[in-house]
């Protein structure tokens, strides 16, 4: 997992960091000040959250699924149980959310959004891409979801339906994607290996 | 009522751009920021569903000019002064170019 930068320059949105950081730290100050929060508690979150939420969990949990029926059914059926056999909890230190996993099919491609803000399993996917916020892909892929995927450069025949799920305050999402043809003799490890952020999102087949 | 934050179906903000680099950060301010967020809903401060009201509530000028993590930033400063754990005077200037009345400069070392 990537460290933040230090950089201080210009945002692409145009506003100096240098300002926002000031604001930033002022906050900071004053909360510590008034004994709501420390630096050092502020310090533990962000190691915990940059080194425990990964995509590689979900890929892990999308492996289980493809190697052992049984949890296939169960994480289907119930996500939060299911990978809570795989020592991962929804909770993220805040309020625990309802995870729903849903299944890629050779008819069926299944697309995950948060129209609102930006909602989504952060402990199973890490930390959201910027596209993921952008308000282009929430405002989008709802109404053309097909042309936003070609976007990501996933072409889906037509015969496939698209179904896109939109997060809720309470519930998050996440897609099992088709195991790919040829790995049958792979090891659940391997498996892991090949499915990616954007496959759990369903931006990408895998 | 249709607020800014409800951009489903919303035509105009042109393709998904997908490039990625990786980084859940883009500076110190917005690691802090989340951390802030995340300590401040553990202490019950505030819920997620009050943080996420505020960021909703933000003016639609506001909240299309503003990045992720600025949007955060402005929602943290509301809530904080609404929940009294802060007083509005105490704050630093938004949009203010004048140095602040805290520290300068020293708050760095704390950042990740």
């Amino acid at each position: 997992m990537s460290v933040p930068t230090r950089s201080r320059g210009q945002r692409e949105d145009g506003h100096p960091d240098s300002r926002l950081a000031r604001r930033q730290r002022r906050l900071e100050e004053l909360l510590e000040a008034a004994g709501v929060v420390t630096g050092a508690e502020l310090d533990a979150i962000l190691d915990r959250y940059l080194a425990t939420a990964k995509p590689a969990n979900g890929a892990r949990v999308v492996a289980r699924a493809w190697v052992d029926e049984g949890f296939r059914h169960r994480l289907l059926a119930d996500g939060n149980a299911a990978v809570a056999e795989l020592g991962f909890s929804m909770g993220g230190g805040i309020q625990p959310q309802l995870l729903r996993v849903v299944e890629n099919t050779p008819r069926l491609h299944n697309v995950v959004v948060c129209t609102l803000c930006s909602c989504y399993p952060l402990a199973l996917l890490g930390p959201s891409p910027s596209w993921y916020r952008s308000e282009a892909y929430r405002s989008r892929v709802v109404r053309r979801p097909r042309e936003v995927l070609e976007e990501f450069g996933l072409h889906l025949p037509g015969h496939v339906e698209v179904r896109v799920w939109d997060a809720s305050a309470e519930t998050r999402y996440m897609v099992v994607p088709r195991r790919p043809a040829g790995t049958e003799g792979m090891a659940e490890d391997a498996l892991a290996g090949l499915v990616t952020r954007r496959g759990l999102i369903g931006t990408a087949a895998v | 009522m249709t607020r800014i934050h409800d951009v489903g179906g919303m035509e105009g903000f042109g393709p998904v751009d997908p490039t990625e680099d990786g980084r859940a950060f883009h500076a110190d301010w917005e690691a802090r920021v989340f951390a802030l967020n995340t300590a401040l809903i553990r202490r019950q401060a505030y819920t997620l569903d009050e943080f996420r009201d505020a960021i909703e509530h933000l003016a639609p000028e506001r909240y299309l000019a503003s990045s992720y993590y600025e949007r955060w930033l402005e929602a943290l400063e509301g809530l904080a002064v609404k929940k009294g754990l802060v007083a509005p005077g105490d704050l630093e200037e938004e949009g203010g170019d004048a140095p602040g009345p805290g520290p300068r400069g020293s708050g760095e070392g704390r950042g990740r």
